[in-house]
């Protein structure tokens, strides 16, 4: 090979790899991204069908708490709509009626939020930055700033 | 008193940083030995006198002043010994004085150790770090002041957020920060010698050892965390590409891409232009870091209290080093000439082939964590970009770059034979292949990616050491292969033990991704559950008071598969002063795996939820982290690369015979 062949080779694979990975970053953002919702979102806009994956915001709705056995029964609440949500597992040390919380997983048929994951906070004066911005838009957040 | 020492301390090391960012710069312009000599003393001065003032504020906290608005945000007078120690950079303030210490530290290392580098490359070197400096004691007198007092000292302080109190953390950060910020020398190396116009082999192999001394470090301090992580967080997860995570990772990415890339230049002269760019990378990926966790732009666990002037702050910083370095680069790059012409297969194609890859997978890390910042930033939905998203870009990307790692050290230089190359680690990919088949025989067929990846993860294994093999002739015969075993090169042992490691980390992570087990139960005392052939009995719950908590600890009595016996105890803590709970999981260590315990809270009717994971294999993951930062320190104890003693060109090119 010319010293021109071997840098184009060296180009060409270059550029063979980087469209290995934009292809691969493209189809993870159309696919493997989760987005984040209110209750008004899903129950007044309707933003996402059943059996799609996303994050429920919001505040836990004080009395709302129910255990039964391994499975917890909420209600996450932007003080305007509420929507159930159901868990199975150790609930994260700082969920408490009335704080708010991060709730991954998905819508069901009974327009019940099964959740697999709801989100730890590390901070108990820490809000989860969604949280604020959606309560900030109903103008309920009584937080610092 | 002390308290406004530490102040004073810290305002009078910006004052020296000032001088030390402009006289020796202007010394090595106008050729003047003895303003370039002034920055040896400057930096190790304002080294002590940051450490210094990092002394008065530990001062503070060990004494407990809560007079000052730090100590008291984050220290309580019944806090264990060891905790008020850690507590001074358990919050933002204190860990930013402690960053500022090590940037200090590192400066004043290049001053002692740095004699044998030429006079203008250190000044520059030291000038440089020292812009940094300024800037980050700029941030920390104007934003961060950790010294501010309260006009009306409370008599109790508001206590370390209690999963912070723990000895994992005491260890991480100060870890993580020598490797993040250990990068800024490498960054000042960069700088500095497009500063000088003098970037060659030489200047390689002087950046090559600081590189390698922050790589250690930060990837010890990488896998501290994700230990920390795994038991703390009491949810058994060792990595969850949370933002952070991810700021501390991509710089190890790009520190990693460094080190071979440094070797390509070492040793050819090639890659120049991409080896100062890299180190420019690096740095910036750490500074991106420090803006993504102190800013609070993100939704994290780590994410520091907030403060928007801080966050504009950091990223003028940012803006000012990336862009500036990045200019200087643009201005600079084109006076390089390329040296070393290598064909597409040999040690330079593999090692350009690693860079590629890593960088790229970079890239894709680097996208998925600011892809959410950005959409947000311009009005678009509110998204979180998980593991999943990880998984498909970085996953893939990484298979080639495992793959080809074997072969690698097996190549010459210039122009080599992939074959003869392949011939050696026959071993190893016979042995993988008896790995896949292996997990395929007992998973009955049923666990193909674990096989795929068990295989690929002995491939390495076995390959790290096909050059050590190779080059001592071991199995061939002859009393003296310890003897020439033990006389390879350490920089060689380095690369087979950091290569290994690689390949235990792998398979941990594959085994524990495919094998664990995970179980979920409502008991009450005297019910059980069974979880991977072993049965949990909840015995009792009792309370335990402890010096700044209280807890119900949950007894279990475990029976393993051949009747063996033992007592886990994992708890529900509250701590009394900020009234936090949280759960101490218990884990009990069986060969290379874990069973871990945690537990809920206690409901009405005495009973409580149980979650048992058996973790496969789990602990590899952080041992394989471990066997590679004992390859960087074999390599960095190598006589050749010690830190500061480069050998003298008279007798390069003599050894370099001798090596090849």
């Amino acid at each position: 090979m010319t010293r021109k062949q071997k840098r184009l080779a060296g180009i060409g694979s270059i550029a063979v790899v980087l469209a290995l990975a934009v292809g691969l970053v493209l189809v993870a953002l159309r696919d493997e991204i989760v987005f984040f919702y209110s209750p008004t979102d899903i129950i007044v806009e309707a933003k996402t069908g059943t059996g799609q994956r996303f994050r429920l915001g919001g505040l836990v709705k004080p009395g709302s708490i129910v255990k039964d056995g391994t499975t917890v029964r909420f209600v996450v609440t932007d003080t305007d709509h509420d929507l159930p949500v159901t868990y199975v597992g150790i609930l994260p040390d700082l969920f408490r009626e009335g704080q708010g919380v991060v709730a991954e997983g998905r819508l069901g048929a009974d327009n019940q939020f099964a959740a697999d994951t709801v989100l730890a906070k590390h901070d108990e004066t820490y809000m989860p930055k969604e949280v604020a911005d959606t309560l900030k838009d109903k103008g309920v957040w009584k937080g610092e700033q | 008193m002390i308290v406004e020492l530490g102040h004073y301390f810290l305002v009078l090391a910006l004052a020296l940083a000032i001088v030390q960012s402009v006289l020796p710069v202007v010394g090595a312009r106008i050729g003047h030995a003895g303003y370039m000599r002034s920055a040896d003393w400057t930096s190790v001065m304002s080294a002590l006198l940051v450490a210094g003032s990092f002394a008065a504020l530990t001062y503070a906290y060990v004494n407990s002043d809560f007079s000052v608005a730090n100590v008291w945000q984050n220290s309580h007078s019944r806090q264990p010994l060891l905790y008020k120690y850690t507590s001074v950079w358990g919050n933002h303030e204190g860990s930013l004085l402690l960053w500022i210490l090590i940037l200090a530290l590192f400066a004043a290392l290049v001053a002692v150790f740095g004699r044998n580098l030429p006079a203008d490359l250190r000044a520059n070197v030291l000038g440089v770090q020292a812009w940094i400096m300024v800037a980050f004691l700029l941030f920390a007198l104007f934003t961060s002041n950790p010294f501010e007092r309260l006009d009306e000292p409370p008599l109790e302080g508001r206590d370390l957020n209690p999963i912070l109190q723990d000895i994992g953390l005491a260890i991480h950060p100060p870890l993580l920060y020598v490797g993040y910020v250990g990068f800024s020398i490498t960054f000042a190396f960069a700088a500095a010698a497009m500063i000088c116009g003098r970037i060659d082999a030489a200047w390689a192999r002087w950046v090559r050892p600081w590189t390698l001394l922050a790589w250690v470090f930060l990837t010890a301090g990488i896998s501290m965390g994700s230990y920390w992580a795994y038991y703390e967080l009491g949810w058994g997860g060792w990595w969850f590409w949370d933002p952070v995570e991810n700021a501390s990772f991509m710089p190890w990415l790009a520190g990693t891409a460094l080190l071979h890339s440094a070797l390509v230049m070492e040793k050819r002269e090639a890659l120049r232009i991409w080896t100062v760019l890299l180190a420019i990378l690096t740095f910036s990926m750490s500074l991106l870091g420090t803006f993504l966790v102190r800013s609070g732009v993100l939704t994290s666990v780590h994410a520091f209290a907030t403060d928007p002037s801080r966050g504009v702050f950091i990223l003028a910083i940012l803006t000012v080093f990336i862009g500036g370095s990045l200019a200087l680069f643009a201005a600079r790059a084109g006076t390089l000439r390329q040296g070393g012409l290598f064909a597409p297969i040999s040690r330079e194609g593999a090692l350009v082939f690693n860079n590629l890859f890593l960088t790229t997978a970079m890239a894709t890390v680097l996208i998925g964590t600011l892809y959410p910042l950005i959409l947000e930033a311009f009005g678009g939905a509110k998204i979180s970009v998980g593991p999943p998203f990880f998984n498909l870009t970085f996953g893939p990307l990484m298979v080639p770059l495992l793959l080809a790692v074997p072969f690698g050290p097996l190549l010459s230089w210039k122009r080599a034979d992939l074959l003869a190359a392949l011939s050696r680690l026959y071993f190893a990919l016979g042995a993988a292949f008896v790995a896949v088949l292996t997990v395929l025989g007992l998973t009955a067929g049923g666990e193909v990616a674990a096989a795929l990846g068990i295989g690929l993860a002995v491939w390495l294994m076995i390959g790290a050491f096909a050059e050590v093999i190779t080059r001592s002739r071991a199995f061939s015969g002859g009393g003296s292969t310890l003897r020439r075993l033990a006389g390879l090169p350490g920089s060689m042992w380095g690369t087979a033990l950091a290569h290994f490691g690689l390949g235990v980390t792998l398979l941990g992570i594959v085994a524990v991704s495919a094998f664990e087990r995970e179980a979920i139960d409502n008991l009450t005392p005297g019910g059980s559950m069974t979880i991977a052939d072993y049965q949990i009995e909840l015995v009792r719950v009792g309370p335990v008071r402890g010096p700044n908590y209280v807890e119900d600890v949950v007894h279990f009595q475990v029976t393993g598969p051949s009747g063996n016996r033992f007592a886990m105890a994992p708890s529900k803590r509250v701590y009394t002063a900020r009234t936090m709970t949280t759960t101490e999981a218990a884990i009990r260590t069986i060969g290379f795996s874990q069973l871990y315990l945690s537990v809920g809270d206690i409901n009405a009717d005495g009973s409580l939820v149980v979650r048992a994971w058996w973790k496969y294999q789990v602990i590899l993951i952080w041992l394989g982290t471990l066997v590679m930062v004992a390859g960087g320190c074999v390599s960095l104890a190598d006589r050749r690369l010690r830190v500061g003693a480069p050998r003298p060109a008279r007798t390069r090119g003599k050894r370099e015979l001798a090596n090849a």
